[in-house]
């Protein structure tokens, strides 16, 4: 029942727990999800890295494209503590600059995905008949067509018009988000719709109708506020999803530009160097790993939190 | 049986059009010209380009482009690789073995692992075993396989030099030495593919377990007497296996993203790295065929997963 509204779920709570006082749905949410070890784990591992990226380039005020081939290929040491590349460029700097970046796509392309999904799922939902029909037609087409392939076409045939017109990092960034966010709505398209044909046959809802509420009031103000619990977790794992495309389409070299040094990147430029430089792989792998660990864990906490369900 | 089969047959049919649509409709939306070179060579004068165009029919409205190409695709005819100076099939049908095979061990090797470990998980939830097996499945399916990839030839390739990390097409050995080198060079492609399937599985598996063993028919069937053996594996993983053989249907597009990025690293000659080389050389007809080969190839597996489903399930009609 993750579709209970706050007030269900208190009361259904109520006869149990009548020692404590009520709390807000978010307090509820919170108290729940630390409860789950590891999804606390992921979320403080999460927090340090977005920190990390956010004020380490203010603290650590290495460039990220100083040459310097006294140093090139040394492993980790004082001056560089995580070691130098070919160029002998810092590479701590560089896992700081190209973090950034790592995590915008992830969070630009989950909204992108969020919101083609939320609108596609609660049109058809909605609507129902022919539309309903059609969308969902739609969406099993996307769900056959493999991501990495279509991506990877994409890149291709629009990747030099785009730089033209944006410049090499606007144009890139926008086209990734753009194409990974244009691939992933289908998911959450099909749980908003799932959660609206249950949900518009609720007696809340009746009610407002009743009331007098218009469709798109209905929609907005009663219903998607009870479809949101799955959508966040949905959204979680998206940003995980969204990362790791876009390390893979940079590993593969088809991603960003080398001056722009995202994770994948690094370690594209690193891979033909893996026995004299293992550092150079490591470090920007153990990133990528560690942020989509964190972000699966937070995403598993927060589907135990935000289903009422789960007694926890 | 046949009947349905038939059936599920024609709706590909649809499907593979609804396919070579968006797939024509993004060439078609990008800029850029096949003919571009030519335009930019000084020797080739305006009237010769203009008949090349015309030649090929690039000046025709979208609709009717559409429709040669499909008809093109039929036949058989996929055009001609510009780099390779091959037809782009007879390239396809080169390569397509291997990847299906690379694809396959490691789809088998990923049941392999999922299914013991799932199931044993699940009948015994949050003891020791269940929280190692469920962590690692956890660690698995966070590793992105280019990491996973890059670690199995730091550890294996470089550090013990056990094995060979590229994958050659030309073996010259023959009979067991053969098999032999084939086996030592396609091991780490495909554990590094399966054991991430695999830990994706397990997940499913487990969840799905956990889930039936806790019906009462369990019940009936244990206090009738069966050994804990005959029910778990007769009477609940029969019935968990349905919603697992759905999820896995589910992943397959994903399992494609996997077998592009393991044939790069390990640079197995399939149609992924085909792909990508293709991609660096500008090979427009090749990278339009792989894309569509890949999803038809999403099709073909869904197709499969739909009649195991049925098979474990009576209660679909095959109608």
């Amino acid at each position: 029942m993750a579709n209970a509204t706050a007030s269900e779920v208190v009361l259904e709570r109520a006869p149990a727990q009548a020692h404590r006082p009520p709390e807000s749905l978010v307090a509820e949410s919170w108290r729940r999800f630390r409860k789950h070890r590891l999804a606390t784990f992921g979320a403080a591992t999460l927090a340090i890295m977005v920190f990390a990226v956010l004020l380490g380039p203010l603290i650590y005020r290495v460039p990220i494209n100083e040459i310097d081939f006294k140093a090139k290929l040394k492993g980790p040491s004082w001056a560089h503590p995580m070691g130098t590349d070919d160029l002998g460029q810092d590479i701590l700097a560089r896992m700081l600059y190209g973090g950034r970046i790592s995590l915008a796509v992830g969070v630009a392309a989950m909204l992108i995905a969020l919101t083609v999904g939320t609108a596609v799922g609660a049109l058809s939902g909605h609507a129902g008949g022919v539309i309903d029909h059609t969308l969902m037609r739609i969406t099993d087409l996307f769900l056959a067509l493999p991501p990495l392939p279509l991506l990877l076409l994409i890149v291709y045939l629009f990747r030099d018009v785009l730089k033209k017109a944006l410049g090499p990092e606007a144009g890139i960034f926008i086209m990734i988000v753009v194409v990974i966010g244009g691939l992933r709505w289908m998911p959450v398209a099909r749980l908003v719709r799932a959660q609206f044909l249950s949900l518009r046959e609720k007696e809340f809802v009746e009610a407002a109708r009743s009331l007098g509420a218009k469709p798109l009031r209905q929609m907005i103000r009663h219903i998607l506020p009870n479809a949101l619990g799955p959508v966040i977790v949905a959204g979680t794992l998206d940003v995980a999803a969204a990362i790791l495309a876009e390390s893979t389409l940079s590993f593969l070299g088809l991603g960003f530009p080398p001056d722009i040094p995202t994770w994948g990147r690094i370690l594209y430029d690193a891979k033909d160097n893996l026995d004299f430089a293992p550092h150079w792989a490591i470090f920007p792998g153990t990133a990528i790993f560690l942020t989509v660990l964190s972000i699966n864990y937070l995403g598993d906490g927060l589907r135990d939190a935000l289903d009422p369900r789960k007694v926890l | 049986m046949s009947k349905y089969l038939l059936r599920r047959l024609l709706i590909l049919i649809p499907a593979l059009f609804g396919i070579s649509l968006v797939l024509f409709t993004i060439l078609a939306l990008a800029p850029g010209d096949p003919f571009e070179e030519l335009a930019t060579n000084p020797n080739v004068p305006p009237e010769v380009r203009a008949n090349l165009r015309a030649q090929f029919g690039l000046d025709d409205p979208i609709a009717v482009r559409y429709v040669r190409w499909v008809t093109a695709m039929l036949k058989g005819d996929w055009g001609f690789s510009f780099v390779s100076r091959v037809n782009v099939s007879t390239l396809i049908m080169q390569r397509l073995p291997t990847t299906l095979f690379v694809l396959g061990t490691a789809q088998l090797l990923g049941l392999i692992v999922a299914l013991p470990i799932g199931i044993y998980s699940a009948v015994r939830p949050y003891s020791i075993f269940d929280q190692i097996a469920t962590t690692f499945a956890f660690v698995g399916f966070s590793l992105p396989t280019f990491f996973t990839g890059l670690l199995f030839i730091l550890f294996f390739s470089i550090h013990l030099d056990w094995l060979p990390f590229i994958y050659r097409a030309d073996l010259t050995s023959s009979g067991w030495r053969w098999a032999w080198e084939m086996a030592r060079q396609a091991i780490m492609p495909i554990a590094v593919l399966g054991l991430a399937q695999g830990a994706a599985m397990t997940r499913f598996v487990r969840s799905a377990v956990l889930e039936v063993v806790r019906l009462d028919y369990v019940n009936t069937a244990r206090s009738k007497g069966l050994s804990e053996k005959v029910t778990i594996l007769k009477h609940v993983v029969r019935n968990a296996l349905i919603p697992v053989v759905t999820l896995v249907a589910l992943q397959i597009p994903g399992i494609f993203t996997g077998a592009v990025i393991t044939e790069q690293i390990f640079r197995v000659p399939g149609i992924g790295s085909l792909l990508i080389s293709a991609i660096l050389s500008n090979d427009t007809p090749v990278i339009m065929s792989i894309t569509f080969v890949f999803s038809a190839l999403v099709l073909i597996f869904n197709l499969v997963a739909d009649l195991v489903y049925g098979w474990l399930d009576p209660r679909i009609a095959y109608r």
